[in-house]
């Protein structure tokens, strides 16, 4: 797999306000890339300098090899999927797809097999005629994600596509998306605020907060490993505590010492330490070295999600077990469930 | 929207409605009654359509009426379009003073806007003035129909600019960024998307140009020297001028108005019907 798109030093900054900073991604042929972040973290900007529509102030955007800072979105093999679809409201289904082949002069022959060919990839046949403006919001997306594939870009760019739909369609959807980008072996350059529709969609993961990439890697890197508070934090629930390491994986957490499996901290360096909710055991208090008051017991369907308050901190606990509420109970957590991060300076 | 009209309105909303109701009965349904009635009777009040008739033999004022507003229209049109287009894609703050310089003649009267121009383009005026330092004859500019064109597209320029620069204000963004996203330079984008998408602007800012043009008096008058007849200055003379005859005024009054309505209906077709017309 080589690099499509490299991203090298990218710095933006408007009105005085740091926009991005040294941005830096290599994405790779036929990956499904997806930037995540919370909003104004940079990641929509990110896109459109990709696509064309913004220039970094600093930075190079290559391009199988080449450096495309100064080419213009309408000359670069690249096409988008915009975030509230921007279909033509003035042209029906068929010549909203049809409109980059026209732009291209591709003859009439040509242009109507391949809307045809599009038309059956995002099931949309018998919509050809349609006014766009009397579609769904499901069909909507659909013949937006057609308009851009129609001209076989090597790289499709898809500004949170699925953010106007609602929950089931949306799920419906990213499977489908899914499979799209495998058959056509095309690279996806996904955006979105969801952190479950990047872990069930992408290759890659990239994790931006203001400005900055937090972290890259796979779904499960990113989960099972975060490497701040933040990724933590963003990528699911997280309980994030203060803590200070003792020594090499001994962390002490509300004056109760921990076994840990991390290592590489200075004697006593002050610590995030981070447990995600399904990983603490309700235990009988008695031998506990953790304890709280069940506050409140939410049935989520798979799991109960508590609410435990103890002296100095709110536990978020999911288990399929419920406590009673208002009862005290015990916490555990095993060694390996304990996540150790170096606290970020900001 | 068809939901509300159904549904029963209530007494508020009548006694809300019923002061537009009396003033569109008193200054619009009674004018008009009376231009009809006036246009179908005889200076005795006996009904006769010779008046209608009479119309005829001016066709030729007519022909130049709708002849130079269709010029002046279609100068706005060429001026205020890619004006419009401009101003819809500066900077907030940038449009509000160029909108400002806009509208700002505008503020000024009519009448003495119009006057302007008389001082301007007169054998002894300023461009005329200006030539003589270099030796050049004056040339005759005043009591010309150039100048009723002129006239026209001075004063009525903005009425274009202001419904082109609504609608286009209206486009999103994003959909000129798809168009450059699929391979459309700046050129491709305008024609492709922009000017399909501006005709409900082009339509109305024609409308509101083209009614007034064609029916104006003063500025034939005090442009054209009164050599440029115009259906305005007809009209004008059966009511307060020689010719008396205010059951002739009428029926120009009411020929015009059928005209200018065939001419929107016609017009109109073009924005409501087929986009592949214009593609």
């Amino acid at each position: 797999m080589g690099k499509i798109v490299s991203l090298d030093n990218i710095c933006l900054s408007f009105e005085g306000e740091q926009i991005l900073n040294n941005i830096n991604l290599d994405i790779f042929d036929k990956e499904f890339v997806t930037l995540l972040g919370p909003s104004g973290c940079g990641k929509t900007t990110t896109l459109r300098i990709i696509g064309g529509f913004l220039e970094p102030d600093l930075g190079d955007v290559i391009f199988d090899g080449k450096k495309m800072n100064n080419i213009p979105p309408h000359k670069r093999n690249i096409n988008t999927v915009f975030q509230r679809y921007a279909l033509f409201p003035h042209l029906n289904v068929y010549d909203n797809i049809a409109f980059g082949l026209r732009v291209k002069k591709l003859n009439e022959k040509e242009i109507k097999e391949r809307v045809f060919e599009m038309l059956k990839l995002v099931n949309l046949v018998g919509f050809e005629n349609r006014s766009v403006q009397r579609l769904s919001g499901g069909q909507q997306q659909r013949v937006a994600i057609a308009r851009a594939l129609i001209n076989r870009p090597k790289v499709l760019l898809l500004d949170e596509p699925l953010g106007a739909l609602d929950l089931k369609l949306r799920k419906e959807m990213q499977i489908e998306l899914k499979k799209i980008q495998q058959s056509l072996e095309i690279t996806f350059i996904y955006v979105t605020h969801d952190q479950e529709e990047a872990l069930t969609m992408s290759d890659t993961v990239v994790v931006m907060n203001n400005g900055v990439i937090q972290q890259i890697g796979t779904p499960q890197d990113i989960y099972n490993e975060p490497v701040n508070a933040f990724v933590a934090d963003f990528i699911g629930e997280s309980n994030i505590i203060d803590g200070i390491m003792l020594k090499d994986c001994l962390v002490n957490i509300f004056g109760q010492e921990f076994e840990c499996v991390d290592k590489g901290f200075s004697l006593n360096e002050e610590v995030d330490v981070v447990i995600r909710p399904e990983d603490i055991h309700i235990i009988p208090k008695d031998n506990a070295r953790l304890f709280g008051t069940v506050e409140t017991v939410t049935f989520k369907g798979v799991h109960y999600e508590m609410l435990v308050r103890s002296d100095n901190f709110n536990w978020l606990i999911h288990s399929t077990k419920a406590a009673e509420q208002g009862s005290v109970i015990g916490m555990d957590v095993d060694p390996f469930d304990i996540h150790i991060m170096k606290k970020t300076t900001e | 929207m068809n939901e509300n009209t159904h549904t029963h309105r209530s007494l508020l909303q009548k006694l809300i409605a019923a002061p537009y109701i009396v003033w569109m009965i008193v200054f619009i349904i009674v004018p008009l009654a009376m231009v009809a009635y006036f246009a179908m009777t005889t200076a005795d009040g006996v009904f006769t359509l010779e008046n209608i008739k009479d119309v005829w033999q001016y066709a030729n004022i007519f022909v130049r009426s709708i002849w130079l507003a269709a010029i002046a229209t279609v100068i706005c049109l060429v001026i205020a379009y890619p004006a419009a287009y401009i101003l819809s894609r500066t900077s907030a703050s940038a449009q509000s003073t160029l909108l400002m310089l806009v509208m700002l003649p505008m503020w000024m009267n009519f009448l003495l806007r119009t006057y302007a121009w008389m001082t301007i383009l007169g054998n002894n005026g300023l461009i005329n003035s200006f030539l003589g330092l270099f030796g050049i004859d004056s040339i005759k500019m005043l009591n010309t129909q150039g100048a009723v064109v002129l006239g026209m597209v001075y004063n009525y320029l903005p009425y274009m600019i202001l419904p082109l620069y609504t609608v286009m204000m209206k486009i999103d963004k994003s959909v000129l960024e798809a168009a450059h996203d699929l391979g459309c330079n700046g050129a491709k984008t305008l024609f492709k998307v922009v000017m399909p998408l501006s005709i409900p602007g082009i339509t109305s800012g024609i409308t509101m140009v083209f009614v007034p043009a064609i029916s104006t008096f003063i500025i034939s008058r005090m442009l054209g020297g009164g050599s440029q007849l115009l259906i305005g200055d007809l009209i004008e003379m059966q009511f307060l001028g020689n010719s008396y005859n205010p059951n002739l005024g009428s029926a120009i009054s009411l020929v015009l108005m059928v005209i200018v309505l065939i001419i929107m209906t016609v017009m109109n077709q073009f924005d409501a019907g087929d986009d592949k017309v214009l593609m």
